[in-house]
């Protein structure tokens, strides 16, 4: 462990622990999958009409499915006190920030990316859409990540907390839905996706360089 | 001779409550007089527009409310920020106070502009970047205000809110422009700093009459809910005792 930076200590830790508790860890995906399996059952099994709302939908549940597991993110930690223990040590809280949200992403935003091209054939999706849909959720499940750190963040230890991310997160997630989703309709329709998936990248970008500062501070305010 | 204020005088929230009381009726009555007048010019005076008819009038409040519904965000945000980054208690009880009247211009945008979409473009709401942007303006509000009343420990909810809020604020110049980036439904700005009015003067008046109305009436029910906010928070304080005691 001396040899390993701080920041992979903390990753390879979370994944460690969510490694011990794989049926949890596997929620948010089953989640995801059931959550976007009621859709046809509750729109009706027409498939032009599926085709059509399918992208949206894989969005929409990604973007539920991975604002149910923040309530977790810090939430352990701060109970057993080792949070602050972390945020007293000489690591920065930019890095500690960083380090939770790259394992956050990789065990619900990868299992979800893994996931939705079975989603994509349940409803008809062409594998080029699928491609398309796969490709933006890359983008857009690590903003998602970030994003829903700094809520987690701000957060914590509250009562109703799950519910408050939700009300904090998802208005600054909306764009990412639009562009993701929009992204796979724009080229059913004949336009090039490139687009969007430009300003997801910036966006991408953007809250890979602000959220992290953010949730430091928010740490800081909330711990 | 008395001796002027200085520029951190109402700071203090005794002075602030003091200015805050004695201000607070005239700017309701500022607020009444020109919304009187506005309505006025903007119902019975401007003329009818040639494409739209009279259904355009809901502009006199639509717009008015939408330019109130950012500028109290930026403001929330601005106090918020000023007040985690420099400590100051006031510019957070401000911040706090802000944030339900922003909240309900920005349901007053949306709403006056369901009533004008409906005979204008056949359908009470589209989901057109502006109408969306600004519907993201009112879940922030809510997000916002709804954080802060989840922290119990002050200055934790104040400082909480404030990193919500500045977050937040890059969704306003995203409405604001809004128009101008994506080719939708919602028509461009009528009116601009550096062109001519492409309006009739009386149109121009009524609008100008109702966003002073506005400001008014948002200093108004803002002093009135931060005096709330600043009694509750320094119940402890001699002055509030005093007041109490007085009454």
């Amino acid at each position: 462990m001396s040899t390993m930076s701080p920041m992979m200590a903390i990753l390879s830790r979370d994944l460690r622990l969510a490694s011990r508790r794989p049926a949890e860890a596997l929620l948010p995906v089953v989640f995801f999958v059931v959550a976007a399996s009621l859709f046809p059952l509750g729109v009706g099994p027409e498939a032009a009409t599926l085709k059509q709302i399918a992208p949206g939908i894989v969005w929409v549940c990604a973007l539920l499915s991975s604002m149910l597991s923040l309530n977790s993110m810090y939430a352990s930690d701060y109970a057993d006190g080792s949070l602050e223990q972390m945020l007293i040590s000489q690591l920065s809280g930019i890095e500690l920030a960083a380090a939770k949200c790259i394992a956050h992403w990789l065990m619900t935003g990868v299992p979800l990316l893994l996931v939705s091209p079975l989603l994509g054939l349940l409803f008809g999706l062409s594998w080029e859409a699928i491609g398309l849909m796969a490709f933006g959720l890359l983008l857009g499940t690590p903003i998602l990540s970030l994003m829903g750190g700094m809520g987690a963040a701000l957060t914590l230890g509250l009562r109703n907390s799950a519910v408050l991310i939700l009300l904090i997160v998802l208005p600054l997630c909306i764009p990412v839905l639009i562009f993701g989703a929009g992204a796979v309709s724009a080229a059913e329709s004949g336009l090039s996706p490139a687009g969007h998936f430009y300003l997801l990248g910036a966006m991408f970008l953007l809250s890979a360089l602000g959220a992290p500062v953010a949730t430091a501070a928010a740490l800081r305010i909330s711990v | 001779m008395k001796k002027l204020p200085r520029l951190f005088t109402f700071a203090a929230p005794k002075t602030f409550y003091r200015l805050a009381t004695v201000t607070g009726p005239w700017l309701y009555a500022i607020a009444a007089a020109f919304a009187i007048w506005g309505l006025y010019v903007g119902f019975f005076v401007a003329p009818t527009d040639a494409t739209q008819g009279d259904s355009y009038r809901i502009i006199f409040i639509h717009v008015p409310a939408a330019w109130m519904s950012m500028v109290l965000y930026m403001a929330m945000a601005g106090w918020a920020a000023f007040g985690w980054a420099a400590n100051a208690r006031l510019a957070s009880m401000m911040a706090r106070a802000i944030a339900p009247t922003g909240a309900a211009f920005t349901f007053l945008a949306l709403w006056t502009g369901a009533f004008w979409g409906k005979p204008t473009w056949g359908a009470w709401w589209v989901w057109d970047a502006r109408l969306t942007s600004e519907l993201i303006l009112l879940f922030l509000y809510l997000g916002f205000m709804a954080l802060v009343e989840a922290i119990d420990d002050v200055r934790r909810a104040d400082h909480a809110g404030a990193l919500l809020a500045i977050v937040g604020a890059v969704n306003v110049p995203i409405i604001y422009f809004s128009v101008r980036w994506w080719n939708t439904l919602h028509q461009g700005s009528s009116i601009s700093m550096t062109a001519a009015p492409k309006m009739a003067h009386t149109m121009l008046l009524s609008m100008l009459l109702m966003t002073v109305a506005f400001w008014a009436y948002a200093f108004a029910v803002v002093f009135m809910r931060a005096r709330a906010v600043v009694l509750e928070r320094e119940i402890g304080a001699d002055w509030v005792q005093a007041l109490a005691a007085k009454k």
